[in-house]
């Protein structure tokens, strides 16, 4: 049967050109999996270069990597997965109404992303000292210096650190994004805005948040485990 | 004015609200699509004008007109302008954006925040790209090919390759507001195999803006940081291979054209059952068909640098699935004209573009083909017959596309009637031009006149001359609609709402359409393309009488 | 997104195994099993996302069978880009002088 559009109350929350919540609710959540669809192939491309660089220079990659902080790396993936967490318990607490709860574990899941930035830019800075940036000022000689068993070219170990800063520079990117919108996020939970029936804004920017740590969970053993094992 | 009376009695989305803020702030997916017509259509014409410039100076085999410096970057913003900011925005982004709510049967778009998001992300990228046009342009070619990108160029790639990415995303955006749309909003009864293939094309497009784009964009960013940050990661001198530059490039580059192409054989499948009183032939194998280009458009990328160096075992590798991603494109071939046979044919404008379309579409693919093989690929590679052939299809298909569906499309935009004798003069003006253009290029490539070259060998002067003789005609097919269209919207015949007879829920709502689209949301018991029930319009001129309907 | 709500604790799991999957990465790392080792980090690195991925953005107890299409489309897009593009980087140099 048809139906006037006109004759539909338009609820807290409900967009006009939606039907009803549902509608609204499946639309927006397509509408996030499908932005983290192009964003899996937008490090895709990245993915892509690394793939073919250390098929052609895995002893320079092998090195580049060793030369890194795997206790920073370990402790970063780490805090990355208590974020997600918090954010997933965070979204639970929306479903059942807990204002208080939500806002809490919101702020814990800022904290936890602050600090991974905050860490990064801790192994940036020691990629700087170490003349590891790649550019004019660029020396791999320490790291031939320090792995003789490595035969290392030290042309190709910049394309390793090219890629290390292009792709946790870009991952970066994403989280201080992803910290931008969970402030929003925790602002309007604050003020009340979310209940058990409209709380899909929670849940999409769960599900960006998310995706962030997945990049991080293949970003750890692609740059920091190529190669540790113990050289003779 | 007796008409401007008719029209103001009735609220539609044109006035229902006046005043700049009024467009700049819409939501309505109507209104957006007539902002991005504006857009659009002032960057075909810069882009022309590079094109009138580049035929210029190959009127003479010397390098007269320009500089070679200059003239290599005639043919780079060329390219750019036209494939990123005509091209690959034109129909999804008008008539796109105008109909596919409508032929769903909703009120908008899913995001109409986002539409008009896209919209402005693409003005934004216009204005870097302009800037980066008057300040000196860019001449790496459209490609962007590494290491002269990164390394040795001395223009402003930066800026020109963040107004790309900037530009992707505005069509990232399109594709994702598409798919949910098209997934989740359609009316009672509108179900996957009612819907019009317009929207299964634009389905396709879609899937490939989404999964595509994404990689363009992460590549300019590498050559942007290689030449902002010296990461050096397509620098022959470090290590880097130019070669992982092209096949990222590729990655997207080609299936791009399935972009530009899929939504004008949607516009095609629209046209020609309207103009044949007939359904459709193969309903089924024209939708299967555009998700098939689809899908099998990111198998072929490599096929653009089978003599850059890639391996041979490779390069055989996509030869052959070249040849297979041109299968679906002749089924749609097939199917047209099948559904054209015993038609009730009528010669409308719409219809000489469709036509017209159909025969230049065929041509261009079946040099793609020449062109796959790679025997013959060697030979004419980067000479004029790979211009011809891009050219057949982006222009002799996609833009004929294009106008087909504005004029088509027309009085339920606008309203009014454009003048149908000037608009089949227009017509046959663009298809003679643009053979007279194009098809000597075809015979120059094979006898060896290299693209992307400012001077030539005398021999090939003839054919240039006959080239760009063709450019002025089909200039001035393209701009008479422009101008006969202005004039339509104050003096055109009043249309109402199905001047066309066609089938389509666009048409069952009112010349131009309320802002929510329909009175009522329509429930759908019908098929689509049902002409066996849709009586022809009395007063369109008729073409060919039916052998049988 | 379903409303299906999951137990905290189930959560605090996931979260406890995710990270001692990442102490065991970290620490295979160092244990020489020649080319397994990339693909032991590699697995157990999907298996975390894939934990993520199904308990965290609740894909295990939505009923939406597009979200998996989406997803899955997503991966097989990603892997023919890198699996084409391998074709020709393996492939370089046979039969060449």
């Amino acid at each position: 049967m048809a139906y006037s559009p006109l004759a539909i109350e338009h609820k807290e929350g409900l967009q006009h050109q939606f039907v009803d919540a549902e509608q609204q609710r499946n639309a927006v959540s397509l509408g996030m999996w499908l932005f983290l669809a192009t964003e899996i192939m937008f490090f895709g491309g990245m993915f892509c270069a690394y793939l073919v660089y250390r098929y052609w220079y895995y002893n320079e990659f092998a090195a580049g990597s060793r030369s890194i902080d795997i206790y920073l790396g370990t402790i970063n993936t780490a805090v990355l997965i208590c974020s997600s967490l918090t954010v997933a318990l965070g979204v639970k607490a929306a479903q059942l109404g807990k204002r208080k709860l939500l806002v809490t574990l919101l702020l814990i899941t800022l904290l936890f992303g602050l600090a991974f930035l905050a860490i990064k830019g801790v192994e940036w800075y020691d990629k700087y000292k170490e003349h590891h940036i790649p550019g004019p000022s660029f020396s791999a000689q320490d790291l031939i210096e320090k792995y003789p068993q490595i035969p290392i070219d030290p042309r190709p170990t910049q394309i390793y650190f090219s890629l290390y800063f292009a792709m946790t520079g870009l991952h970066a990117l994403h989280m201080i994004v992803g910290v931008g919108i969970f402030s929003f996020i925790l602002f309007q939970a604050w003020k009340g805005r979310f209940t058990p029936e409209y709380h899909t804004p929670v849940e999409i920017s769960g599900l960006y948040w998310h995706f962030v740590d997945i990049i991080w969970i293949y970003l750890f053993p692609l740059l920091y485990l190529i190669d540790r094992k113990p050289l003779k | 004015m007796a008409t401007a009376a008719l029209t103001a009695e009735r609220e539609h989305y044109l006035n229902t609200d006046y005043g700049i803020r009024s467009w700049l702030l819409t939501t309505d997916h109507k209104r957006i699509a007539l902002l991005y017509l504006v857009t659009i259509t002032l960057f075909f014409f810069i882009g022309g004008f590079f094109a009138l410039l580049i035929r210029l100076e190959l009127l003479t085999p010397a390098g007269d007109l320009v500089q070679a410096d200059t003239y290599n970057k005639l043919f780079t913003m060329h390219g750019q302008v036209m494939i990123f900011f005509f091209l690959i925005p034109s129909i999804p982004a008008v008539l796109g954006n105008f109909l596919v709510p409508m032929m769903v049967g909703a009120k908008d778009l899913a995001f109409p925040r986002i539409n008009l998001l896209s919209w402005y992300l693409l003005v934004i990228a216009g204005i870097i790209m302009l800037h980066c046009i008057i300040t000196g342009g860019v001449d790496s070619g459209w490609t962007f090919y590494t290491p002269f990108s990164t390394a040795f160029s001395n223009t402003k790639v930066i800026e020109a390759g963040i107004a790309i990415f900037i530009a992707g995303f505005s069509s990232i955006l399109t594709g994702l507001n598409f798919v949910v749309t098209i997934h989740r909003m359609r009316a009672p009864g509108m179900t996957w195999s009612r819907l019009p293939l317009f929207i299964w094309a634009h389905y396709a497009t879609s899937i490939i803006q989404l999964l595509g784009t994404p990689v363009l964009a992460v590549t300019l960013l590498l050559v942007v940081f290689e030449r902002a940050f010296n990461l050096g990661i397509f620098d022959p001198t470090r290590g880097g291979d130019p070669l992982l530059f092209q096949h990222l490039f590729w990655f997207y580059s080609h299936p791009a054209v399935y972009i530009m192409i899929l939504p004008s054989m949607g516009v095609v499948a629209e046209i020609i059952p309207c103009f044949s009183r007939k359904r459709i032939f193969g309903y089924s194998a024209v939708a299967m068909s555009s998700i098939a280009i689809a899908v099998f458009g990111f198998l072929v990328w490599a096929h653009h640098m089978f003599v850059a160096g890639i391996s041979l075992y490779s390069a055989m590798i996509f030869s052959i699935l070249s040849y297979l991603v041109a299968v679906p494109s002749a089924i749609k071939v097939f199917n047209w004209t099948a559904t054209m046979y015993k038609g009730s044919i009528r010669f409308n404008t719409p219809m000489l573009y469709a036509m017209g379309f159909i025969g230049l579409f065929t041509m261009g693919g079946l040099t793609g083909l020449f062109l796959a093989a790679l025997g013959i690929d060697v030979h004419v590679t980067d000479t004029y017959f790979v211009v011809a052939h891009f050219h057949y299809i982006m222009v002799g298909g996609a833009v004929m596309g294009y106008l087909g569906g504005m004029h088509f499309w027309w009085p339920k935009i606008s309203g009014r009637m454009y003048p149908e004798w000037l608009g089949r003069f227009a017509a046959l003006t663009v298809f003679l031009g643009f053979n007279l253009t194009f098809f000597p290029q075809f015979i120059l490539g094979y006898l060896g006149m290299p693209r992307r070259y400012w001077q030539y060998p005398p021999e090939f002067q003839v054919l240039n001359v006959m080239s760009t003789a063709g450019s002025t005609i089909l200039a001035v097919g393209y701009v008479l609609p422009m101008v006969y269209f202005l004039w339509s919207m104050r003096y055109g015949k009043i249309a109402d709402a199905n001047p066309w007879g066609a089938a389509g829920l666009e048409w069952k709502t009112a010349s131009p359409p309320p802002t929510s689209n329909f009175e009522e949301i329509p429930e759908v018991t019908w098929e689509a393309y049902n002409y066996h029930e849709i009586p022809a319009p009395e007063e369109v001129p008729v073409g060919l009488q039916p052998t049988r309907n | 997104m379903s409303e299906h709500i999951v137990s905290s604790k189930l959560y605090i799991g996931i979260w406890a195994t995710l990270m001692c999957l990442t102490v065991i990465t970290a620490t295979v790392a160092f244990v020489d099993l020649g080319p397994l080792n990339t693909v032991v980090a590699l697995l157990i690195a999907t298996l975390k996302a894939l934990l993520v991925v199904l308990f965290f953005m609740h894909v295990k107890y939505t009923s939406e069978k597009l979200t998996k299409m989406v997803i899955v489309s997503a991966v097989f897009w990603l892997l023919i880009l890198l699996f084409l593009s391998l074709a020709d980087y393996t492939t370089r140099g046979i039969g060449h002088a």
